[in-house]
Protein backbone atom coordinates (compact mmCIF):
# COMPACT_ATOMS: atom_id res chain seq x y z
CA UNK A 1 0.00 0.00 0.00
CA UNK A 2 2.93 2.47 0.88
CA UNK A 3 4.37 2.12 -2.50
CA UNK A 4 1.01 2.55 -4.12
CA UNK A 5 0.73 5.97 -2.02
CA UNK A 6 3.78 6.65 -2.64
CA UNK A 7 3.40 6.79 -6.40
CA UNK A 8 -0.30 8.59 -6.38
CA UNK A 9 1.46 11.22 -4.31
CA UNK A 10 4.51 11.52 -7.13
CA UNK A 11 2.17 11.58 -9.32
CA UNK A 12 0.15 14.92 -7.96
CA UNK A 13 3.55 16.52 -7.36
CA UNK A 14 4.37 16.24 -10.31
CA UNK A 15 1.61 16.84 -11.83
CA UNK A 16 1.84 20.32 -10.14
CA UNK A 17 4.79 20.69 -11.14
CA UNK A 18 3.89 20.53 -14.32
CA UNK A 19 1.37 22.97 -14.06
CA UNK A 20 2.67 25.69 -11.83
CA UNK A 21 6.12 25.89 -11.48
CA UNK A 22 6.54 28.53 -13.57
CA UNK A 23 3.55 30.23 -11.79
CA UNK A 24 4.99 29.40 -8.19
CA UNK A 25 8.41 30.58 -9.08
CA UNK A 26 7.13 33.82 -10.93
CA UNK A 27 5.34 34.66 -7.95
CA UNK A 28 7.79 33.78 -4.94
CA UNK A 29 10.38 35.96 -7.56
CA UNK A 30 8.42 38.88 -8.15
CA UNK A 31 8.13 39.80 -4.49
CA UNK A 32 11.30 38.59 -3.56
CA UNK A 33 13.85 39.78 -6.13
CA UNK A 34 15.77 36.23 -5.59
CA UNK A 35 15.08 34.25 -8.75
CA UNK A 36 17.62 31.59 -7.24
CA UNK A 37 15.85 31.80 -4.35
CA UNK A 38 12.69 31.07 -5.57
CA UNK A 39 13.73 28.37 -7.33
CA UNK A 40 15.78 26.60 -4.42
CA UNK A 41 12.55 26.80 -1.89
CA UNK A 42 10.28 25.35 -4.35
CA UNK A 43 12.64 22.57 -5.48
CA UNK A 44 12.87 22.02 -1.41
CA UNK A 45 8.93 22.51 -1.16
CA UNK A 46 8.66 19.72 -3.95
CA UNK A 47 11.29 17.12 -2.15
CA UNK A 48 8.84 17.92 1.22
CA UNK A 49 6.06 17.13 -0.80
CA UNK A 50 6.84 13.86 -1.75
CA UNK A 51 8.05 12.84 1.93
CA UNK A 52 4.35 14.38 3.24
CA UNK A 53 1.84 13.36 0.73
CA UNK A 54 2.11 9.58 1.02
CA UNK A 55 1.63 9.86 4.82
CA UNK A 56 -0.67 12.74 5.14
CA UNK A 57 -2.72 12.82 2.01
CA UNK A 58 -2.32 15.28 -1.35
CA UNK A 59 -3.56 18.76 0.40
CA UNK A 60 -6.72 20.16 -1.30
CA UNK A 61 -5.09 22.98 -2.57
CA UNK A 62 -1.43 21.71 -3.61
CA UNK A 63 -0.45 24.59 -5.37
CA UNK A 64 -1.28 26.90 -2.14
CA UNK A 65 0.47 23.89 -0.18
CA UNK A 66 3.53 24.25 -1.77
CA UNK A 67 3.86 28.20 -1.91
CA UNK A 68 3.15 27.99 1.60
CA UNK A 69 6.27 25.50 2.18
CA UNK A 70 8.14 27.25 -0.27
CA UNK A 71 7.69 30.77 1.52
CA UNK A 72 8.46 29.17 4.83
CA UNK A 73 12.00 28.12 3.48
CA UNK A 74 12.66 30.89 1.78
CA UNK A 75 12.32 33.10 5.40
CA UNK A 76 14.84 30.44 6.34
CA UNK A 77 17.28 30.50 4.03
CA UNK A 78 17.36 35.15 4.20
CA UNK A 79 17.76 34.53 7.69
CA UNK A 80 20.43 32.65 7.64
CA UNK A 81 22.32 34.53 4.66
CA UNK A 82 21.36 38.28 5.81
CA UNK A 83 20.97 39.64 9.50
CA UNK A 84 20.71 43.45 10.75
CA UNK A 85 17.34 45.47 11.39
CA UNK A 86 16.25 46.58 7.71
CA UNK A 87 16.77 43.21 6.27
CA UNK A 88 14.27 42.31 9.04
CA UNK A 89 11.78 44.27 8.77
CA UNK A 90 11.61 43.77 4.67
CA UNK A 91 11.27 40.15 5.32
CA UNK A 92 8.26 40.52 7.67
CA UNK A 93 6.63 42.48 4.98
CA UNK A 94 7.70 40.20 2.14
CA UNK A 95 6.54 37.41 4.85
CA UNK A 96 2.69 38.65 5.41
CA UNK A 97 1.92 39.52 1.96
CA UNK A 98 3.35 35.67 0.89
CA UNK A 99 0.98 34.30 3.80
CA UNK A 100 -2.01 36.36 2.99
CA UNK A 101 -2.03 34.85 -0.59
CA UNK A 102 -0.66 31.28 0.62
CA UNK A 103 -3.71 31.02 3.09
CA UNK A 104 -6.46 32.64 0.97
CA UNK A 105 -8.88 30.57 -1.28
CA UNK A 106 -8.21 33.18 -4.05
CA UNK A 107 -6.37 31.67 -6.94
CA UNK A 108 -2.50 32.78 -7.09
CA UNK A 109 -2.12 35.68 -9.25
CA UNK A 110 -0.32 34.65 -12.40
CA UNK A 111 3.03 36.54 -12.64
CA UNK A 112 4.37 34.78 -15.33
CA UNK A 113 4.18 37.54 -17.79
CA UNK A 114 6.25 39.84 -15.37
CA UNK A 115 8.57 37.58 -14.67
CA UNK A 116 9.00 36.63 -18.82
CA UNK A 117 9.84 40.25 -19.48
CA UNK A 118 12.54 41.01 -16.36
CA UNK A 119 14.06 38.08 -18.22
CA UNK A 120 14.03 39.71 -21.51
CA UNK A 121 15.21 42.89 -19.91
CA UNK A 122 18.08 44.68 -21.71
CA UNK A 123 20.18 44.55 -19.32
CA UNK A 124 20.43 40.85 -19.37
CA UNK A 125 22.88 39.64 -22.08
CA UNK A 126 20.52 39.07 -24.87
CA UNK A 127 22.24 34.96 -26.07
CA UNK A 128 20.41 34.04 -22.33
CA UNK A 129 17.15 35.59 -22.31
CA UNK A 130 15.81 32.86 -24.39
CA UNK A 131 17.60 30.58 -21.68
CA UNK A 132 16.20 31.99 -18.61
CA UNK A 133 12.46 32.57 -19.25
CA UNK A 134 12.68 28.53 -20.08
CA UNK A 135 14.24 27.55 -17.21
CA UNK A 136 12.32 29.95 -14.60
CA UNK A 137 8.96 29.48 -16.34
CA UNK A 138 8.96 26.16 -17.35
CA UNK A 139 11.73 24.45 -15.37
CA UNK A 140 13.77 23.13 -17.92
CA UNK A 141 17.21 21.61 -16.60
CA UNK A 142 20.40 23.83 -17.83
CA UNK A 143 21.24 20.53 -19.86
CA UNK A 144 18.64 20.53 -21.80
CA UNK A 145 18.78 24.06 -22.66
CA UNK A 146 21.98 24.02 -23.65
CA UNK A 147 21.56 21.01 -26.29
CA UNK A 148 18.49 22.85 -27.36
CA UNK A 149 20.73 26.24 -27.99
CA UNK A 150 23.95 24.04 -28.93
CA UNK A 151 25.79 25.33 -25.95
CA UNK A 152 28.03 23.13 -23.54
CA UNK A 153 26.37 22.39 -20.80
CA UNK A 154 28.58 24.08 -17.61
CA UNK A 155 28.65 27.29 -19.40
CA UNK A 156 24.70 27.40 -19.70
CA UNK A 157 24.37 26.72 -16.00
CA UNK A 158 26.80 29.06 -15.18
CA UNK A 159 25.51 31.85 -17.57
CA UNK A 160 21.53 31.14 -15.90
CA UNK A 161 23.31 31.24 -12.88
CA UNK A 162 24.77 35.05 -13.22
CA UNK A 163 21.73 35.87 -14.89
CA UNK A 164 19.66 35.48 -12.04
CA UNK A 165 22.08 37.12 -9.69
CA UNK A 166 21.86 40.00 -12.18
CA UNK A 167 18.01 40.02 -11.86
CA UNK A 168 18.19 40.43 -8.15
CA UNK A 169 21.46 42.88 -7.37
CA UNK A 170 20.61 45.49 -10.61
CA UNK A 171 17.11 45.41 -9.43
CA UNK A 172 15.60 44.74 -12.63
CA UNK A 173 11.79 44.82 -12.61
CA UNK A 174 9.08 42.22 -12.46
CA UNK A 175 6.50 43.92 -14.81
CA UNK A 176 5.56 43.94 -18.47
CA UNK A 177 6.72 47.13 -19.46
CA UNK A 178 5.37 50.23 -21.33
CA UNK A 179 4.07 49.62 -24.86
CA UNK A 180 7.34 51.11 -26.39
CA UNK A 181 9.67 48.93 -24.50
CA UNK A 182 7.26 46.21 -24.85
CA UNK A 183 7.62 45.43 -28.51
CA UNK A 184 11.47 46.13 -28.19
CA UNK A 185 11.51 43.36 -25.62
CA UNK A 186 9.27 40.73 -27.00
CA UNK A 187 11.69 39.55 -29.44
CA UNK A 188 12.86 37.63 -26.91
CA UNK A 189 10.35 36.81 -25.34
CA UNK A 190 8.68 35.09 -28.76
CA UNK A 191 12.23 32.89 -29.03
CA UNK A 192 11.73 31.55 -25.72
CA UNK A 193 8.25 30.68 -26.41
CA UNK A 194 9.25 29.16 -29.69
CA UNK A 195 12.13 27.39 -28.18
CA UNK A 196 10.10 25.90 -25.75
CA UNK A 197 7.62 24.72 -28.47
CA UNK A 198 10.61 23.08 -30.31
CA UNK A 199 11.43 21.08 -26.97
CA UNK A 200 7.89 19.91 -26.57
CA UNK A 201 7.83 19.02 -30.46
CA UNK A 202 10.64 16.90 -30.34
CA UNK A 203 8.79 14.55 -27.89
CA UNK A 204 5.47 14.03 -30.44
CA UNK A 205 4.95 10.60 -28.59
CA UNK A 206 4.86 12.66 -25.37
CA UNK A 207 6.61 9.47 -23.37
CA UNK A 208 9.21 11.72 -20.82
CA UNK A 209 6.94 13.34 -18.42
CA UNK A 210 9.71 16.06 -18.21
CA UNK A 211 8.75 17.40 -21.99
CA UNK A 212 5.07 16.53 -22.11
CA UNK A 213 2.41 19.13 -22.38
CA UNK A 214 5.91 21.39 -23.43
CA UNK A 215 4.52 22.29 -26.57
CA UNK A 216 1.14 23.29 -25.39
CA UNK A 217 2.13 25.22 -22.59
CA UNK A 218 3.99 27.10 -25.68
CA UNK A 219 1.16 27.49 -27.12
CA UNK A 220 -0.89 28.63 -24.36
CA UNK A 221 1.97 31.50 -23.84
CA UNK A 222 1.76 32.23 -27.45
CA UNK A 223 -1.49 32.81 -26.90
CA UNK A 224 -1.26 34.82 -23.56
CA UNK A 225 1.32 37.26 -25.45
CA UNK A 226 -1.01 37.16 -28.50
CA UNK A 227 -3.90 38.71 -26.35
CA UNK A 228 -1.58 41.07 -25.22
CA UNK A 229 -0.42 42.54 -28.06
CA UNK A 230 -3.53 41.66 -30.54
CA UNK A 231 -1.10 44.36 -32.74
CA UNK A 232 1.80 43.17 -32.71
CA UNK A 233 2.00 40.86 -36.03
CA UNK A 234 5.31 38.36 -34.85
CA UNK A 235 3.29 37.43 -31.87
CA UNK A 236 0.50 36.64 -34.01
CA UNK A 237 2.82 35.01 -36.26
CA UNK A 238 4.03 33.04 -33.68
CA UNK A 239 0.93 31.30 -32.73
CA UNK A 240 -0.29 30.32 -36.01
CA UNK A 241 3.81 29.17 -37.12
CA UNK A 242 3.11 26.84 -33.26
CA UNK A 243 -0.35 25.78 -34.33
CA UNK A 244 0.59 24.71 -37.60
CA UNK A 245 2.98 22.45 -36.31
CA UNK A 246 0.93 21.25 -33.43
CA UNK A 247 -2.10 20.12 -36.20
CA UNK A 248 0.08 17.97 -37.64
CA UNK A 249 1.42 16.29 -34.10
CA UNK A 250 -0.79 12.71 -35.21
CA UNK A 251 0.35 12.93 -38.39
CA UNK A 252 3.82 12.54 -37.40
CA UNK A 253 3.83 9.07 -35.99
CA UNK A 254 2.97 5.94 -38.28
CA UNK A 255 0.53 3.17 -36.47
CA UNK A 256 3.70 1.50 -35.08
CA UNK A 257 4.80 4.61 -33.77
CA UNK A 258 7.57 5.39 -36.96
CA UNK A 259 8.68 8.34 -38.05
CA UNK A 260 6.73 9.91 -41.36
CA UNK A 261 8.48 13.19 -42.44
CA UNK A 262 6.03 15.87 -43.61
CA UNK A 263 6.18 15.38 -47.14
CA UNK A 264 4.74 11.70 -46.46
CA UNK A 265 2.18 12.18 -44.35
CA UNK A 266 -1.50 11.64 -44.50
CA UNK A 267 -3.58 15.18 -44.92
CA UNK A 268 -6.41 13.71 -43.22
CA UNK A 269 -4.57 13.19 -40.03
CA UNK A 270 -3.71 16.93 -39.55
CA UNK A 271 -5.81 18.98 -37.27
CA UNK A 272 -8.44 21.28 -39.41
CA UNK A 273 -9.86 23.45 -37.15
CA UNK A 274 -6.35 24.31 -35.79
CA UNK A 275 -4.78 24.78 -39.35
CA UNK A 276 -8.05 27.30 -39.93
CA UNK A 277 -6.91 29.17 -36.86
CA UNK A 278 -3.47 29.48 -37.83
CA UNK A 279 -4.40 30.79 -41.50
CA UNK A 280 -6.83 33.34 -40.18
CA UNK A 281 -3.73 34.84 -37.50
CA UNK A 282 -1.04 34.18 -40.25
CA UNK A 283 -4.33 36.61 -42.29
CA UNK A 284 -4.54 39.35 -39.50
CA UNK A 285 -0.68 39.25 -39.08
CA UNK A 286 -0.24 39.82 -43.24
CA UNK A 287 -2.40 42.87 -42.87
CA UNK A 288 -0.23 45.19 -40.46
CA UNK A 289 2.85 45.39 -42.95
CA UNK A 290 5.58 44.25 -40.80
CA UNK A 291 6.69 41.16 -42.04
CA UNK A 292 8.97 39.46 -39.39
CA UNK A 293 10.59 35.73 -38.45
CA UNK A 294 7.49 34.15 -37.12
CA UNK A 295 5.32 35.49 -40.12
CA UNK A 296 7.73 33.79 -42.84
CA UNK A 297 8.47 30.48 -40.90
CA UNK A 298 4.22 30.15 -40.28
CA UNK A 299 3.76 30.97 -44.48
CA UNK A 300 6.44 28.02 -45.04
CA UNK A 301 3.90 25.62 -43.28
CA UNK A 302 0.52 27.41 -45.04
CA UNK A 303 2.57 26.71 -48.30
CA UNK A 304 3.14 22.77 -47.22
CA UNK A 305 -0.67 22.07 -45.83
CA UNK A 306 -1.65 23.80 -49.21
CA UNK A 307 -1.10 20.00 -49.96
CA UNK A 308 -4.66 19.01 -48.62
CA UNK A 309 -6.40 20.67 -51.94
CA UNK A 310 -3.64 20.27 -54.27
CA UNK A 311 -1.82 17.51 -53.55
CA UNK A 312 1.78 18.88 -53.63
CA UNK A 313 3.50 21.05 -51.34
CA UNK A 314 4.15 25.08 -52.93
CA UNK A 315 7.79 24.12 -53.50
CA UNK A 316 8.22 27.93 -55.47
CA UNK A 317 6.54 29.63 -52.15
CA UNK A 318 8.85 27.99 -49.94
CA UNK A 319 11.96 28.20 -51.36
CA UNK A 320 10.87 32.41 -51.43
CA UNK A 321 9.76 32.28 -48.18
CA UNK A 322 13.35 30.59 -47.31
CA UNK A 323 15.32 33.48 -49.12
CA UNK A 324 13.42 36.12 -47.32
CA UNK A 325 13.93 33.77 -43.90
CA UNK A 326 17.73 33.28 -45.00
CA UNK A 327 18.13 37.17 -45.75
CA UNK A 328 16.70 38.39 -42.42
CA UNK A 329 18.28 35.64 -39.92
CA UNK A 330 21.47 34.11 -41.51
CA UNK A 331 20.87 30.65 -39.76
CA UNK A 332 22.64 27.64 -40.85
CA UNK A 333 19.20 25.86 -40.12
CA UNK A 334 17.00 28.16 -42.62
CA UNK A 335 19.48 27.35 -45.11
CA UNK A 336 20.11 23.89 -44.56
CA UNK A 337 15.29 24.09 -45.43
CA UNK A 338 15.92 26.50 -48.30
CA UNK A 339 18.58 23.65 -49.91
CA UNK A 340 15.48 20.80 -49.40
CA UNK A 341 13.10 23.57 -51.53
CA UNK A 342 15.72 24.46 -53.92
CA UNK A 343 16.19 20.29 -54.65
CA UNK A 344 12.47 20.59 -55.25
CA UNK A 345 12.21 23.98 -57.31
CA UNK A 346 15.19 23.77 -59.44
CA UNK A 347 17.21 19.72 -59.28
CA UNK A 348 18.75 17.75 -56.50
CA UNK A 349 22.21 18.87 -57.75
CA UNK A 350 21.23 22.70 -56.72
CA UNK A 351 20.05 21.72 -53.56
CA UNK A 352 22.93 20.22 -52.45
CA UNK A 353 25.14 22.72 -53.75
CA UNK A 354 23.35 24.96 -51.12
CA UNK A 355 24.23 22.56 -48.32
CA UNK A 356 28.53 22.31 -49.80
CA UNK A 357 28.33 26.27 -48.93
CA UNK A 358 27.60 25.38 -45.47
CA UNK A 359 29.91 22.81 -44.83
CA UNK A 360 32.35 25.24 -43.50
CA UNK A 361 29.84 26.15 -40.27
CA UNK A 362 31.34 24.47 -37.32
CA UNK A 363 27.75 24.92 -35.71
CA UNK A 364 26.63 21.84 -38.42
CA UNK A 365 29.18 19.05 -37.56
CA UNK A 366 27.00 17.62 -34.87
CA UNK A 367 23.65 18.87 -36.35
CA UNK A 368 22.03 15.67 -37.06
CA UNK A 369 19.52 17.83 -39.86
CA UNK A 370 22.45 18.57 -41.64
CA UNK A 371 23.45 15.40 -42.30
CA UNK A 372 19.99 14.26 -42.79
CA UNK A 373 19.20 16.58 -45.20
CA UNK A 374 22.61 15.92 -47.15
CA UNK A 375 22.13 11.71 -47.01
CA UNK A 376 18.71 12.41 -48.20
CA UNK A 377 19.86 14.36 -51.65
CA UNK A 378 22.98 12.52 -51.78
CA UNK A 379 20.66 9.27 -52.28
CA UNK A 380 18.85 10.85 -54.64
CA UNK A 381 21.60 11.48 -57.26
CA UNK A 382 22.83 7.54 -56.48
CA UNK A 383 25.97 9.01 -54.65
CA UNK A 384 25.63 5.76 -52.61
CA UNK A 385 28.73 5.73 -50.68
CA UNK A 386 28.60 9.49 -49.82
CA UNK A 387 24.94 8.92 -48.64
CA UNK A 388 25.55 6.37 -46.03
CA UNK A 389 28.32 8.28 -44.35
CA UNK A 390 25.90 10.71 -43.97
CA UNK A 391 23.51 8.71 -43.17
CA UNK A 392 25.76 7.17 -40.60
CA UNK A 393 26.27 10.59 -38.95
CA UNK A 394 22.53 11.38 -38.83
CA UNK A 395 21.82 8.11 -37.13
CA UNK A 396 24.65 8.73 -34.84
CA UNK A 397 23.45 12.34 -33.89
CA UNK A 398 19.84 11.57 -33.83
CA UNK A 399 18.56 11.29 -30.02
CA UNK A 400 15.18 9.91 -31.23
CA UNK A 401 14.53 6.54 -31.39
CA UNK A 402 11.89 6.90 -34.37
CA UNK A 403 14.08 9.12 -36.62
CA UNK A 404 16.37 7.11 -35.44
CA UNK A 405 14.86 4.41 -36.90
CA UNK A 406 13.79 5.97 -40.17
CA UNK A 407 17.18 7.23 -40.86
CA UNK A 408 18.77 3.60 -40.52
CA UNK A 409 15.66 2.21 -42.75
CA UNK A 410 16.55 4.88 -45.03
CA UNK A 411 20.25 3.81 -45.32
CA UNK A 412 19.51 0.14 -45.37
CA UNK A 413 17.80 0.99 -48.50
CA UNK A 414 20.17 2.39 -50.35
CA UNK A 415 21.74 -0.36 -52.08
CA UNK A 416 18.35 -1.61 -53.07
CA UNK A 417 17.67 1.70 -55.22
CA UNK A 418 18.43 1.70 -58.91
CA UNK B 1 16.94 50.70 -4.70
CA UNK B 2 20.30 53.63 -4.72
CA UNK B 3 21.77 53.65 -7.87
CA UNK B 4 24.98 55.71 -8.54
CA UNK B 5 25.37 57.01 -11.91
CA UNK B 6 29.01 57.22 -12.77
CA UNK B 7 29.44 60.07 -15.64
CA UNK B 8 32.03 59.31 -18.06
CA UNK B 9 33.29 61.58 -21.06
CA UNK B 10 36.13 63.19 -23.02
CA UNK B 11 38.24 65.30 -20.77
CA UNK B 12 40.08 66.43 -23.56
CA UNK B 13 36.89 67.43 -25.83
CA UNK B 14 34.95 69.46 -22.30
CA UNK B 15 38.17 71.35 -21.81
CA UNK B 16 38.37 72.73 -25.93
CA UNK B 17 34.57 73.40 -25.40
CA UNK B 18 33.84 77.09 -26.39
CA UNK B 19 32.20 79.36 -23.52
CA UNK B 20 28.87 79.18 -25.11
CA UNK B 21 28.79 75.49 -25.26
CA UNK B 22 30.09 75.25 -21.93
CA UNK B 23 27.48 77.46 -20.49
CA UNK B 24 24.76 75.14 -22.28
CA UNK B 25 25.94 72.42 -20.25
CA UNK B 26 26.30 73.94 -16.86
CA UNK B 27 22.56 74.88 -18.31
CA UNK B 28 21.48 71.73 -18.73
CA UNK B 29 22.82 69.73 -15.20
CA UNK B 30 21.07 72.57 -13.48
CA UNK B 31 18.13 71.91 -14.90
CA UNK B 32 18.74 68.35 -14.54
CA UNK B 33 19.50 68.10 -10.71
CA UNK B 34 16.22 70.29 -10.26
CA UNK B 35 14.48 67.66 -11.75
CA UNK B 36 16.19 65.37 -9.73
CA UNK B 37 14.96 67.28 -6.62
CA UNK B 38 11.79 68.00 -7.38
CA UNK B 39 11.52 64.48 -7.99
CA UNK B 40 12.73 63.61 -4.83
CA UNK B 41 14.98 60.51 -6.29
CA UNK B 42 18.48 62.46 -5.85
CA UNK B 43 20.96 61.58 -2.73
CA UNK B 44 23.97 63.24 -3.55
CA UNK B 45 26.20 63.80 -6.49
CA UNK B 46 29.10 65.94 -7.32
CA UNK B 47 31.29 66.90 -10.39
CA UNK B 48 34.56 65.58 -9.76
CA UNK B 49 38.57 67.59 -10.69
CA UNK B 50 39.91 66.52 -14.15
CA UNK B 51 41.38 62.80 -14.42
CA UNK B 52 44.85 64.41 -13.95
CA UNK B 53 44.39 65.63 -10.84
CA UNK B 54 43.81 62.35 -9.95
CA UNK B 55 46.63 59.76 -7.44
CA UNK B 56 46.39 56.54 -6.96
CA UNK B 57 47.13 54.80 -4.10
CA UNK B 58 47.73 51.37 -3.30
CA UNK B 59 48.86 48.84 -0.47
CA UNK B 60 50.81 45.66 -1.32
CA UNK B 61 52.71 43.27 1.19
CA UNK B 62 52.72 46.36 3.71
CA UNK B 63 54.11 48.35 1.12
CA UNK B 64 52.12 52.01 0.06
CA UNK B 65 52.52 53.30 -3.54
CA UNK B 66 51.65 56.24 -4.51
CA UNK B 67 50.85 56.77 -8.31
CA UNK B 68 50.07 59.53 -10.07
CA UNK B 69 47.04 59.43 -12.34
CA UNK B 70 43.47 57.75 -11.81
CA UNK B 71 43.25 53.91 -11.35
CA UNK B 72 42.69 53.48 -15.37
CA UNK B 73 43.64 55.06 -18.30
CA UNK B 74 40.18 55.19 -20.10
CA UNK B 75 39.13 57.32 -23.52
CA UNK B 76 36.44 58.45 -21.73
CA UNK B 77 37.04 59.42 -17.82
CA UNK B 78 35.03 59.40 -14.78
CA UNK B 79 33.98 63.17 -14.57
CA UNK B 80 31.20 63.16 -11.75
CA UNK B 81 28.69 61.03 -10.14
CA UNK B 82 25.30 61.24 -9.00
CA UNK B 83 23.69 58.85 -6.27
CA UNK B 84 19.89 58.59 -6.64
CA UNK B 85 17.23 56.33 -4.85
CA UNK B 86 14.39 55.04 -6.92
CA UNK B 87 12.23 51.99 -7.31
CA UNK B 88 14.12 49.89 -9.86
CA UNK B 89 16.24 49.46 -12.46
CA UNK B 90 13.96 51.38 -15.53
CA UNK B 91 13.45 54.23 -13.16
CA UNK B 92 17.41 54.22 -12.65
CA UNK B 93 17.86 53.95 -16.74
CA UNK B 94 15.74 56.56 -17.58
CA UNK B 95 17.56 59.20 -15.23
CA UNK B 96 20.59 57.98 -16.82
CA UNK B 97 19.05 58.87 -20.01
CA UNK B 98 18.41 62.42 -19.34
CA UNK B 99 21.88 63.26 -17.62
CA UNK B 100 23.11 65.48 -20.22
CA UNK B 101 26.45 63.71 -20.19
CA UNK B 102 24.65 60.63 -21.96
CA UNK B 103 24.58 62.16 -25.20
CA UNK B 104 28.30 63.34 -25.02
CA UNK B 105 29.48 60.02 -23.38
CA UNK B 106 28.43 57.33 -21.47
CA UNK B 107 26.96 56.65 -17.92
CA UNK B 108 27.45 53.63 -16.03
CA UNK B 109 24.40 52.75 -13.90
CA UNK B 110 25.86 50.56 -10.71
CA UNK B 111 23.26 49.23 -7.96
CA UNK B 112 24.48 49.74 -4.44
CA UNK B 113 24.76 46.96 -2.52
CA UNK B 114 22.80 47.91 0.51
CA UNK B 115 23.83 46.61 3.92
Amino acid sequence: MAGEDDALARAAAEAVARRSYGKLVAFLAARTRDVVGAEDALSDAFAVALADWPTRGIPKSPEAWLLAVARRKMIDADRRRRTGVDAAGELRLIAAELEAVATSAAPIPDDRLALMFACAHPAIDPGIRAPLILQTILGFDAATIASAFLVAPAAMGQRLVRAKHKIGQAGIPFRVPERADLRERLDAVLEAIYAAFAEGWSDPAGTEIRRRNLAEEAIWLGRLVASLLPDEPEALGLLALMLHAEARRNARRGTAGEYVPLTDQDPALWDTPMIEEAEALLFRASGMDAIGRYQLEAAVQSAHVVRRRTGRPDWAAIERLYDALSALTGSPVVAINRAIAVAETRDVAAGLAVLDALADDPRLAEYQPYWAARAGLLARTGAVDEADRAYQLAIGLESDPAVRGFLQERRAALGTRP
Amino acid sequence: MKYLLLIYGNEAAMEAASKADTERMHGAYNAYTEAMVKAGVIAGGERLRPSTSATTVRVANGKTSVLNGPYAETKEQLGGYYMIDVPDLDAALSWAARCPGASHGAIEVRAIWEM
